[in-house]
């Protein structure tokens, strides 16, 4: 099939960019978003011009590094489907592509299509961890765990930290992103010690990230390759207010009955 | 070059204890004082930075990712083993000990493999604490799978996510040894070089992505635990940047390599679609306990596989090994798919492939029971190809996927450089020639969590070199060196991109030194290799600067360290005149086309010495003895 592609570049260190056409006139239907784009790069540095820089690696769908909005939305057309995995079956003849960095206040763009996310791994360090040293725990079946809650804490953990959320978000907001954080660990027994001290410190980094409210606008969800449910982030509010008034600072004991 | 092992004396179940007792301690408050700098963040760098970290050293990470939970560790589907006989089916440490040592077909050390063994109880436990999200029971007890050719049910996992979430926890310990200051991260940063002063490992040269600046770090000690080198056959199940740099530079310094030719080939990956492909794919190992793998019967069949009647089936696995069918080991399958595909039953358009099918499983168990197992195995699988895998069987094909050689080391995962600590699937420790499935994620924890933090305190304390600077003339000469590598990729200016080469080398690797090799193609191989690593110093064009994030950049230093590493690969596989595990060499097989060792000739560690550019390397051998698994042919019948 024949394609245009519209792509932005930007240089790398540049404060500004623009789109710049490609004619893809032999991409394969059978072929992932990402190798055509490897087929574009190689023609060009045949042609002795810059390749596009984006990000991948794993290209299955997990590592999380790739992500670029394709026609107006992150990852592409696919529902719950990362770019690495969208193949061009997904396209048609003719179509006009256009691909741009994730765009948000809290992500600049290095190069390209490439920007920093080192502001999730901040959040991360806020707070999205169980205080636990090497070699200090007990027994793994000594706690039983409900199916029900495991279930529910690996929805929240599957999140791939790819960024996608924000950039869908018309308030480059990060709410989704630390909402599975929190969901991941508030709903097992061993994530209640510090389940309201770590729903106040990220959030408060989150926002230190310069990242933006949220308004309950829904499209983080629509646009997560990984199905992250906005639920999510109705318990790291109740969570949130329950800190905030103090409440929460007592532990709780059963896993996910606030939830 | 001496190979001392180091295996502490004693009956096997007490050699760890007993060492554990014997390693000089390092007091607290000097613990501060020594520098760590570990390379890697995937599992085993990870948990070994964080675990550091918190024993109070001032540790240092790097990692060529924009953040550390990328690393290719992410990606492991299936699971992680611990012999915690939670099943009640038998297992024990003893147990997970011999199923290793013979999986690994006699080539692996036993001291260590029982180790592995003993620690594997504390990895699950560890994992749980920080919240690793495994599958669980209804009763709220965890749940396991048999994996990979284990008879009893050992393997733990989370969905098909558990690279994943054991990589999440350890990440999550990382991130908050990074907060509490004892862990540096340095993220975008590649390593280029090992500095060596006085004979021992006391740095890194390390290049920012972002700026292209070349800078030196120095420690007291560095690990690496930059994992394998899959992608020396282009196409391969690793993620597209795992590469062989930093054990190939480690090599070049002094670090003996061992065993390069034990690769593994995964009976079960999604076979190529066209020249354009850039990787494989692997689904789960896990499948094989729910799917049944067959060819048509006849060569050449082209019917659908719904129009093929059962009687004209070949179910080979179940057929040539009955007692474990569908669930022979990674080498055994994947031989088999090949000789199916060779002679001419393979399936599909392009007759790739095998099938892998499903359909007695739905029917016994229901389609929600399959999709609650792999719902998310097949959801991929139908992306990928546009085919669903509940209505037509998936097509299978064996890919490189994990090496099981990497850089010899000693009981205390030191290796031949002193100072110079490897963890994880970049060492050549635990699996001998093949390993079982969901074992490497397993040992890349031992390593991080349980055995370096140990064992990195006896050097630390018989060492007391102090802290070197980071302008000796060691590390300038190293970073010099390293500039110039990239000014001279910069300056070929050819005609053909970094891929081209790639993927030629990758075509002969594995032609010649993949799933069967024999003496004429190796040497086939040997003369290639020279050839196309010479073109590619005259003819590669690496477009951009060295001062920018440039990722030709990054793609041509990797290709060129591979380029240098296939000869040794090639080498060693040609030098192992025996067949064994996943080194399938065709002049030693059974009538019946097993495999066949020779442990008179080769049970021991072949570990390589660099010589000099262009010298042949020195091969020194470190003799196994197996004193508890008793040599013997391992049969699958
Ligand atoms: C698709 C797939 C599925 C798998 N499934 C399973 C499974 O179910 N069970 C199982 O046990 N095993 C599985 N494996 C194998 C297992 O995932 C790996 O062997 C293991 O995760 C390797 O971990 P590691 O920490 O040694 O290395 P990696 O996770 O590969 O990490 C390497 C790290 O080193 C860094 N690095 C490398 N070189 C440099 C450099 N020069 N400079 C700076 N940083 C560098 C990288 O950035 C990364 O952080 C699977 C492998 C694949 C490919
Ligand atoms: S490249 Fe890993 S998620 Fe897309």
């Amino acid at each position: 099939m024949r394609l245009t592609l519209h792509v932005w570049r930007q240089a790398s260190g540049s404060p500004s960019g623009r789109f710049e056409r490609y004619d893809m006139p032999d991409a394969d239907e059978h072929m992932s978003f990402l190798e055509m784009l490897d087929v574009l790069n190689n023609r060009l540095i045949e042609q002795g011009k810059d390749p596009i820089a984006f990000e991948h690696d794993c290209r299955e769908g997990i590592c999380g590094s790739c992500g670029m909005v394709i026609n107006g939305r992150p990852h592409g057309p696919v529902q719950r489907v990362t770019a690495c995995q969208l193949h061009m079956r997904s396209f048609k003849d003719g179509d006009d592509i256009w691909l741009e960095p994730w765009r948000a206040r809290a992500f600049p763009v290095l190069k390209d299509l490439v920007v920093d996310r080192s502001a999730f791994d901040r959040i991360i360090q806020a707070g999205g961890y169980i205080s636990i040293r090497t070699g200090a725990a007990p027994d793994a079946n000594a706690v039983p765990i409900p199916k029900r809650d495991a279930d529910s804490a690996m929805d929240a953990a599957a999140c791939i930290g790819c960024g996608a959320c924000v950039a869908a978000c018309p308030n480059g907001s990060a709410m989704l992103f630390t909402a599975a954080k929190i969901s991941h660990l508030g709903l097992l027994p061993q994530g209640q010690p510090e389940r309201f001290s770590r729903v106040l410190d990220m959030v408060g980094t989150m926002d230190e990230e310069g990242f933006g409210s949220c308004t309950n606008h829904g499209s983080c969800e629509a646009a997560c390759p990984k199905g992250i449910s906005l639920d999510f982030i109705a318990r790291l509010n109740r969570d949130l207010i329950r800190a905030t008034l103090g409440k929460g600072m007592e532990v709780e004991a059963p896993a996910g009955g606030a939830g | 070059m001496e190979l001392r092992s180091r295996v502490p004396d004693g009956p096997i179940e007490q050699k760890w204890d007993k060492h554990r007792f014997d390693l000089k301690l390092v007091n607290p408050a000097n613990k501060r004082k020594y520098e760590i700098i570990v390379v890697g963040s995937g599992l085993a760098g990870a948990a070994a930075a964080a675990t550091l970290g918190e024993l109070g050293y001032k540790v240092k990470c790097f990692t060529y990712h924009d953040s550390p939970r990328r690393a290719h560790s992410i990606a492991a589907q299936g699971g992680i083993n611990a012999a915690k006989n939670y099943q009640n089916d038998g297992d024990s440490i003893y147990r997970l000990f011999y199923d290793t040592v013979k999986g690994g077909d006699f080539r692996a050390r036993e001291a260590n493999v029982y180790r592995l063994a003993q620690v594997s109880l504390n990895i699950i436990d560890q994992c749980v604490a920080q919240g690793v999200p495994f599958a669980r029971e209804y009763g709220g007890l965890l749940a396991n799978r048999s994996f990979g050719g284990a008879q009893v049910s050992r393997t733990f996992y989370a969905r098909g996510q558990t690279g994943q979430q054991l990589l999440l926890g350890a990440y999550s310990a990382l991130e908050r040894q990074i907060a509490a200051g004892t862990v540096t991260m340095y993220p975008r940063s590649e390593m280029l070089d090992v500095i060596v002063v006085d004979g021992h490992a006391r740095g890194i040269v390390v290049r920012d992505m972002v700026t292209g600046k070349i800078s030196s770090h120095m420690a007291n000690a560095v690990a690496l635990g930059t994992g394998g080198y899959s992608n020396v056959f282009f196409l391969s199940t690793n993620a597209k940047a795992c590469n062989v740099t930093a054990t190939w530079r480690a090599y070049r310094r002094g670090a003996a390599f061992a065993n390069p030719c034990f690769t593994q080939i995964h009976p079960t990956c999604i076979p190529q679609a066209g020249d354009y492909q850039s990787k494989l794919t692997l689904m789960s190992e896990s499948l094989r306990n729910d799917g049944r793998i067959w060819v048509p019967q006849q060569p050449g069949d082209t019917r659908a596989a719904k129009d093929i009647p059962d009687a004209e089936r070949d179910y080979y696995l179940e057929r040539i090994y009955p007692s474990f069918g569908n669930l022979s080991p990674r080498d055994v399958s994947s031989r088999r798919a090949k000789e199916m595909v060779d002679n001419g039953q393979g399936v599909g358009v392009e007759k790739n492939g095998v099938y892998l099918d499903f359909q007695d499983a739905i029917q016994r168990l229901g389609q929600h029971v399959i999709a609650e197992r792999y719902g998310n195995l097949f959801d991929m699988y139908q992306q990928i190809t546009g085919e669903n895998p509940y209505q037509v069987p998936m097509r299978i094909y064996p890919a490189p996927h994990y090496t099981m050689g990497g850089l010899w080391v000693d009981y205390n995962l030191m290796s031949t450089l002193p100072g110079l600590f490897v963890i994880g699937e970049a060492n050549f420790s635990d699996h001998g020639a093949n390993r079982l499935g969901a074992s490497a994620l397993m040992q890349g924890l031992a390593d991080g969590y349980f055995v370096l933090p140990y064992t990195i305190g006896e050097y630390l304390t018989s060492n007391k070199a102090g802290s070197v600077a980071a302008d000796v003339p060691e590390a300038k000469a190293a970073e010099a060196q390293a500039a110039e590598t990239t000014q001279r990729l910069l300056g070929v200016n050819g005609k053909r991109t970094v891929d081209v080469f790639h993927r030629e080398l990758g075509r002969v690797m594995w032609n010649e030194c993949g799933m069967a090799r024999n003496a004429t193609g190796l040497k086939r191989a040997l003369a290639e290799i020279p050839r196309i690593r010479e073109e590619f110093w005259t003819d590669v064009r690496v477009p951009g600067s060295g001062l920018e994030l440039n990722q030709e950049l990054e793609k041509a230093g990797r290709v060129a360290d591979f380029l240098e590493f296939a000869e040794l690969m090639c080498l060693d596989a040609l030098g192992r005149d025996e067949s064994c595990g996943g080194h399938f060499r065709e002049e030693h097989q059974t009538p019946d086309g097993e495999a066949k060792r020779d442990d008179e000739q080769f049970a021991h560690v072949a570990a390589w010495a660099y010589q000099g550019p262009n010298a042949t390397p020195a091969l020194h051998k470190e003799p196994l003895a197996f004193e508890y698994v008793h040599l013997a042919t391992r049969s699958y019948k």
